[in-house]
């Protein structure tokens, strides 16, 4: 699958969590669903990049845990412009849906942000503690991945 | 936690040579996390482990640790009081950098020619021939959602170092004291090892003296408080994009 699409676009991203910390494991968490990272519907896998392009394509980020429990995004993307951002998995604890009604229409905008800014990558302060953010960039990557850009 | 390293090619993808390159950062982690008890150099700061039994990798991270502390005036300080108020061997300022630099230079001799190497913001670039320099987004460290700069940017390394993500979290080794503050400071340079301890060292001494970075000529800084203001080196105004 990856070969495949390495092939046809010539760009990769790759992801590696590096540095661990071990995470908290105060929060009962919960076991919100997640899904695998990478693209998903409508194309399916295998299929031909070229037949779909036109189409809105999602991907979802890779899994983060804030701490609290995972995290996961999943964006939509459209002739290579990321056209929505959602989520697929939030810890269940208290704390974090309390941070998350503030934090997941910030991280929304963010991505759109980005997109808009037309950068490549993004610089800032070590991001070590914030899953959310990390899950963004691992979207951004898929969406390389996914789009050909 | 963990921290995301991702690397986007655009040109000649070569799968080996990046399974290379991260198994040289897995490698890394396994050997310096001190958040593994039994990495060496946790084992290096219970006593359980001589430094004559470790790899010779930690005798290179400790010299460059050395070379740190000297070269920033002592603003960057490996050998820190730990929670227990022991004197503590933490080389973690300087082996993201490190790593990832050397990661992006497996990738160069294997003939990957183009690539964006980003470990947490700490960033490797190099430019193929034909393509576009890359456009880099330097947060607004009040609000890491924005971007307050863009730089366009070729062979290079940028890193920032702040208080905005981790808060208080940079202590200044001459006083104790953590930097207070909204803060981050980019720096670019030729070598991210060096971006990445001359931006943590900029933190330290403050945004507004970014003076001393003069005394690198092949670095240029990005400084941003938590008002928005913007303070650069003479070199990197050429550099940036507004949005």
């Amino acid at each position: 699958m990856r070969r495949i699409t390495l092939a046809v676009v010539g760009t990769v991203a790759a992801l590696v969590l590096l540095f661990s910390y071990r995470t908290s494991t105060g929060g009962s968490g919960g076991s919100a669903g997640t899904a695998p990272p990478g693209i998903v519907g409508p194309t399916g896998t295998g299929a031909d990049p070229a037949a779909t392009s036109a189409a809105t394509v999602s991907v979802n980020g890779s899994v983060e845990d804030n701490g609290f429990g995972p995290v996961q995004v999943r964006i939509a993307v459209s002739a290579g412009r990321i056209v929505d951002v959602s989520t697929v998995s939030l810890p269940q604890d208290g704390h974090s849906q309390r941070i998350n009604s503030y934090a997941v229409p910030l991280l929304r905008q963010e991505v759109l942000d980005a997109q808009s800014a037309r950068v490549d990558t993004v610089t800032g302060a070590t991001a070590t503690s914030d899953a959310y953010l990390q899950s963004v960039q691992a979207a951004l990557d898929a969406a390389h991945l996914g789009s050909g850009s | 936690m963990g921290m995301p390293i991702s690397l986007h090619v655009r040109q000649g993808a070569d799968t080996s040579a990046i399974a290379a390159a991260f198994a040289w950062l897995r490698r890394v982690d396994r050997m310096f996390s001190l958040h593994r008890p039994d990495s060496q150099v946790s084992e290096l700061n219970r006593g359980v482990r001589a430094l004559a039994d470790c790899d010779p990798l930690m005798r290179e991270v400790l010299d460059l640790c050395e070379l740190a502390r000297e070269r920033t005036g002592g603003c960057f300080d490996a050998l820190l009081p730990g929670p227990d108020g022991r004197v503590a061997f933490d080389p973690s300022g300087l082996v993201k950098g490190w790593a990832v630099e050397r990661a992006g230079d497996l990738l160069t001799d294997r003939g990957v020619a183009d690539f964006s190497l980003n470990a947490g913001g700490d960033i490797v670039l190099r430019v193929g021939a034909g393509l576009p320099r890359w456009r880099v987004g330097v947060e607004d460290p009040a609000a890491p959602e924005r971007l307050c700069a863009v730089l366009e940017l070729g062979d290079t390394a940028v890193a920032t170092s702040g208080t905005a993500r981790r808060g208080a979290h940079i202590v200044d080794p001459r006083t104790g004291r953590r930097i207070g503050g909204t803060v981050s400071v980019t720096v670019l340079g030729p070598s991210l090892t060096w971006a990445d301890v001359y931006a943590t060292a900029a933190v330290v001494r403050g945004p507004d003296d970014l003076d001393w970075l003069a005394a690198h000529p092949d670095h240029q800084a990005l400084a941003v408080d938590g008002s928005g203001s913007i303070a650069a080196t003479p070199g990197l105004h050429t550099l940036v994009r507004r949005r």
